[in-house]
């Protein structure tokens, strides 16, 4: 049952991407089950996300509708903590098809970050501006096939 | 002590009211800064000004969120009646953080201050970062992991205002002379924002935070060599011209600013947002 829900999971996507699902982004903390229950807990990614109310909706949607669940609760919880290094392999090669650069693994010292192209890999690339549409984006600029692009910022502990 | 869930509360009657007292605190103060710079929108300096202050108003309304959340959690009512349906005299914001923009109205001829409002904002962010770093030690656990994920964040609101105060600061003419004139304003009030009111001794003893003079003191330690690079005197004396926040002590700036943002609300108390 469980590997029923977390296949009915992937498919809720997020509302801002719709490439990449709750599970590539790391949002799914733990899922239980027991006599047609099932418990999902997921970490909220940026705290004034306005996507988070929809994507509980979504959840609760998907997974009343499979056979043998009488009642789905969806928590978001606090601990741990979402960062960015939960999003999957998986999730980082689907936010790139969407055109937005995966977040940086590493920074620099100074906490710079070097951004690949989504486009072109390359890493001819300048920030725009740290803030972007979203509260999870940044803007960036490609020198190298000069387009715009957005960048999944980096959120992470030692911050 | 350590408490792990709200229901533990009932046992620390005590425990819990100085509790309530600083979130209120956390949260009336993340709340109206982010409806002031919500005022911004679509006047700010420039275009990625105007994307970076939104986005950063929005970081810190959902800060204030999930602190009147915690409140909930403890009954202290519903989050959305916390933040749009108590009066004034309720609030426990800082008495600087509910200071209009400046002259002017946002929907007509707004003349607001941006020396006022990137001064305000990097000294509030600042404070708040050393708060936030207390909090995470907070023997009240639902808190300290709240700071966790509210610390990351702030991290990115620092470095804008900071990026903004020091740019400014060091720029020739009229922009150093604006920016002084924005400390002295901002230091008239700024007390009240690293005061934790009359309740602040009991807070500490809980272990809920660091005193108010331990904060302090980690402020001014941060901001010491911002000063020094731009050869500005460290302000020394954290005053509070208008009152404390924190006792309840508010201005008329607060009450208008509830009566707008509180309009669509008192509609219809009862509506799901």
């Amino acid at each position: 049952m469980i590997e029923k829900i977390k296949t009915a999971l992937d498919a809720v996507k997020d509302p801002e991407i719709d490439s990449v699902s709750v599970l590539d982004l790391g949002m799914v903390e733990k899922v239980q089950f027991t006599n047609g229950e099932v418990v999902v807990q997921l970490l909220p990614t940026f705290i004034g996300c306005p996507a988070l109310d929809i994507i509980r909706q979504r959840v609760e949607q998907v997974l009343s509708s499979l056979e043998g669940i009488k009642r789905v609760t969806v928590e978001f919880i606090n601990h741990p903590p979402w960062t960015s290094e939960r999003i999957t392999e998986e999730g980082r090669e689907k936010l790139k098809e969407f055109g937005i650069a995966p977040p940086p693994k590493q920074m620099g010292p100074n906490g710079e970050w070097q951004i690949e192209c989504p486009y072109c890999t390359s890493t001819y690339t300048m920030m725009e501006n740290v803030f972007g549409p979203t509260a999870c984006r940044s803007i960036f600029y490609c020198k190298q096939c000069k387009n715009p692009f957005e960048a999944l910022k980096p959120i992470s502990i030692w911050m | 002590m350590k408490i792990t869930k709200p229901e533990e509360l009932k046992q620390y009657p005590e425990y819990q009211e100085a509790l309530v007292e600083l979130l209120f605190q956390l949260a009336d103060d993340d709340f109206i800064l982010a409806y002031r710079g919500s005022e911004w929108l679509g006047l700010a300096p420039h275009i990625e000004e105007d994307v970076a202050f939104s986005s950063i108003s929005q970081d810190t309304m959902g800060h204030a969120a999930m602190y009147y959340q915690l409140l909930e959690e403890i009954g202290m009512g519903r989050a959305d009646d916390l933040a749009h349906g108590r009066e004034a005299s309720e609030r426990r914001n800082a008495i600087l953080l509910e200071e209009v923009n400046g002259p002017g109205h946002y929907l007509q001829e707004p003349r607001y201050d941006w020396a006022f409002t990137v001064v305000r904002n990097y000294f509030y962010a600042q404070a708040k970062k050393v708060r936030i770093d207390s909090l995470k030690n907070c023997s009240y656990e639902p808190l300290a992991q709240v700071a966790i994920k509210i610390n990351m964040e702030l991290y990115y609101h620092l470095m804008h205002w900071k990026t903004w105060f020091v740019q400014l600061v060091n720029a020739q003419g009229e922009a150093r002379e604006r920016m002084i004139q924005a400390i002295e304003k901002v230091m008239d009030d700024f007390g009240g924002v690293l005061s934790l009111g009359n309740k602040g001794s009991k807070m500490v003893e809980f272990g809920l935070i660091d005193s108010e003079e331990v904060l302090t003191e980690r402020w001014i330690q941060a901001m010491k060599p911002v000063f020094e690079q731009a050869n500005l005197t460290m302000p020394n004396a954290f005053q509070m011209k208008r009152g404390n926040g924190r006792n309840g002590e508010h201005t008329s700036d607060l009450e208008s600013a509830i009566a707008t943002l509180s309009e669509v609300y008192r509609m219809d108390p009862l509506a799901a947002w």
